[in-house]
């Protein structure tokens, strides 16, 4: 039974991902308590070159083929099924990520592997952690036998261990199966909005989530962020509803952000929004729900309703800058 | 277009959670259960598609709970046709490789173009149901999907990337989608329209065949993370916990 760890890289126009790294992390953990080797899967065209920067495995195995010079799930799906069933590695890493999720399942399906989703730590001795019910649960258990699947949430491992200036030696292979015929192909990219505020710039951040009830309470904040000379963003419920523009949206599918202080009012703080503010100099987190995720990972709490403080500390911050 | 949308119930995280006795599962006995947001997204989504380009809506559960209630609200806000698929190992919950096996086999009867359904759900563990239905059924998926427009006899899907990058992708049909947001916040729909439906409209029932629950791992344990370093609570009224913020925020210097 193969001991190999597989961790398939995730890039977008020429840059790997942050997650690629976590997932290097993981796997490195992984593939030195089994005793095997880590390899990255790199897919794409002409790209070669981003094999430089995945030091930490021990060799990089790199698919070439212009249908792969960008992600798109059926030919991702079809070159990475093939590859695993070739090699049979002990475990796969994808992200649990909009590229990994699109085609984790898929490769279960197709190789009848199983797939552990969700999964925030790995190791050979302790198997893995998953993350689920918004963070408010944790289940874990035993690397399933004899091979994986896993996609993996950042959290758990550091992508700085994931890091490494070192060359890998690079084995280049063709697409093991036909990359013609795909039902699903790129058309092109849409850039996020420009112009306005930018979020991942300011030093406050006043941000607001689900807890706020209404659109209406939007203004509350905006008032305090105003007072504090910050910005306001938000959680994914409050970019859904169109209260606020995706500009806004911090998170896994938004920005990640390093506030000075990033003052959460009514978030829960679901894994997918805390991925992108954990690096926050101070995290304040306003919540009446005394169980919320978000309490686990703030320096400082208040239990209480976002609407009926955030009037009162306008006044405040105002008095207080002599207003 | 003729659309497909499977909803899944999954528990309310408002409510407490408790783990069951056995250690490997959430205790569903006193479970609160609601549509998964994101399912939500994808009947608004679909929705949306049957006003532009006309065709129909169908939704169908797992009978895993008061699934009734989510159908008839289905109907209410424009669904056409809502079937339960009825089993009894539900009750104990069902892994998203079981609910797709299942799904596979009731739309073996169904004519459909698109399946819509949530990218996520937020007590999935072993992959999410759109891609596992979509390999099971051998047709291409795409998640994280933001909108959906028709276009030479076939579909442009909008999908999301870190950072608000999105990317546009041309699909195949018959296609399976996994929504993350609608185009509009989901439609809300009175009372008084969800209990018409409960009178005029009938849920169709379909006996679930053989689940095939291979693909999801085995669990050793479930459980409520520990408390460790918890935030230092802020504790007084509004007023004080006022002055201790700008207190606070006056010593960290955000207030120059």
């Amino acid at each position: 039974m193969s001991k190999d760890v597989w961790v398939v890289v995730e890039s977008l126009r020429g840059e790997v991902l942050e997650n690629t790294y976590t997932m290097l992390a993981a796997g490195r953990t992984l593939a030195d308590g089994l005793g095997g080797k880590l390899t990255a899967l790199l897919l794409g065209s002409k790209a070669e070159g981003l094999a430089g920067t995945l030091g930490v495995a021990d060799g990089v195995t790199y698919v070439d083929h212009p249908a792969l010079a960008d992600f798109t799930p059926d030919a991702y799906r079809r070159t990475i099924s093939a590859l695993v069933k070739e090699a049979a590695p002990r475990a796969v890493l994808m992200g649990h990520s909009s590229m990994g999720m699109d085609v984790a399942s898929g490769i279960s399906i197709d190789l009848g592997l199983p797939l552990v989703s969700a999964c925030q730590t790995l190791s050979a001795a302790a198997g893995f952690v998953s993350v689920t019910c918004g963070g408010k649960v944790l289940a874990e258990g035993k690397l399933p036998e004899p091979a994986c699947l896993v996609t993996l949430v950042p959290g758990g491992h550091k992508p700085q261990d994931g890091r490494k200036d070192a060359a890998p030696p690079v084995a280049r292979v063709q697409p093991p199966v036909p990359l013609d015929d795909l039902k699903t192909k790129l058309k092109g990219y849409i850039e996020p909005e420009a112009g306005g505020i930018d979020i991942t710039k300011e030093s406050i951040l006043v941000s607001v989530g689900r807890g706020i009830g209404q659109q209406d309470n939007l203004k509350l904040a905006e008032e305090l962020a105003a007072a504090l000379g910050g910005a306001v963003s938000a959680s994914r419920p409050i970019v859904d509803q169109g209260w606020l523009p995706t500009s806004r949206l911090v998170g896994k599918s938004g920005k990640s952000v390093k506030p000075r202080l990033y003052l959460a009012l009514g978030i829960s703080g679901a894994p997918e929004h805390h991925e992108g503010m954990s690096d926050a100099e101070c995290i304040v987190a306003v919540n009446t729900d005394e169980k919320a995720p978000i309490l686990d990972y703030a320096q400082y709490g208040v239990m209480e309703d976002a609407l009926k403080l955030m009037p009162v500390l306008t006044a405040r911050v105002k008095q207080a800058k002599g207003g | 277009m003729d659309i497909l949308v499977p909803i899944k119930l999954v528990p309310d995280l408002v409510e407490e959670l408790e783990i069951a006795a056995n250690g490997v599962a959430l205790d569903r006995r006193f479970m609160r259960l609601i549509p998964s947001e994101q399912d939500d997204h994808a009947l608004e989504e679909a929705l949306l598609l049957k006003e532009r380009h006309g065709g129909s809506v169908t939704v169908i559960t797992l009978d895993t709970g008061d699934t009734d209630d989510t159908l008839y609200t289905a109907i209410a806000k424009g669904a056409d046709r809502a079937i339960k698929v009825t089993g009894e190992s539900f009750d104990e919950g069902v892994t998203n490789h079981a609910a797709s096996s299942v799904l596979q086999a009731a739309a073996k009867d169904l004519t459909f173009d698109l399946i819509l359904t949530g990218a996520q759900a937020t007590d999935d563990l072993d992959g999410s149901t759109g891609p596992l239905l979509a390999a099971r059924l051998g047709l291409p998926f795409v998640g994280y999907v933001l909108a959906v427009s028709q276009e030479d006899g076939g579909i442009v899907v909008r999908k999301e990337y870190p950072g608000g990058l999105v990317a546009e992708m041309t699909v195949d049909l018959p296609a399976v989608l996994g929504i993350s947001a609608a185009e509009k916040p989901p439609r809300y729909v009175v009372t008084a329209k969800v209990m018409e439906a409960m009178k005029t409209a009938t849920i169709e029932e379909v006996a679930a065949g053989d689940a095939d629950a291979q693909g999801a791992a085995e669990l050793a344990r479930m459980y409520l993370p520990e408390s460790g370093e918890r935030a230092e609570m802020i504790e007084g009224g509004v007023d004080q916990v006022a002055d201790a913020l700008v207190a606070l925020f006056g010593k960290r210097g955000l207030l120059g």
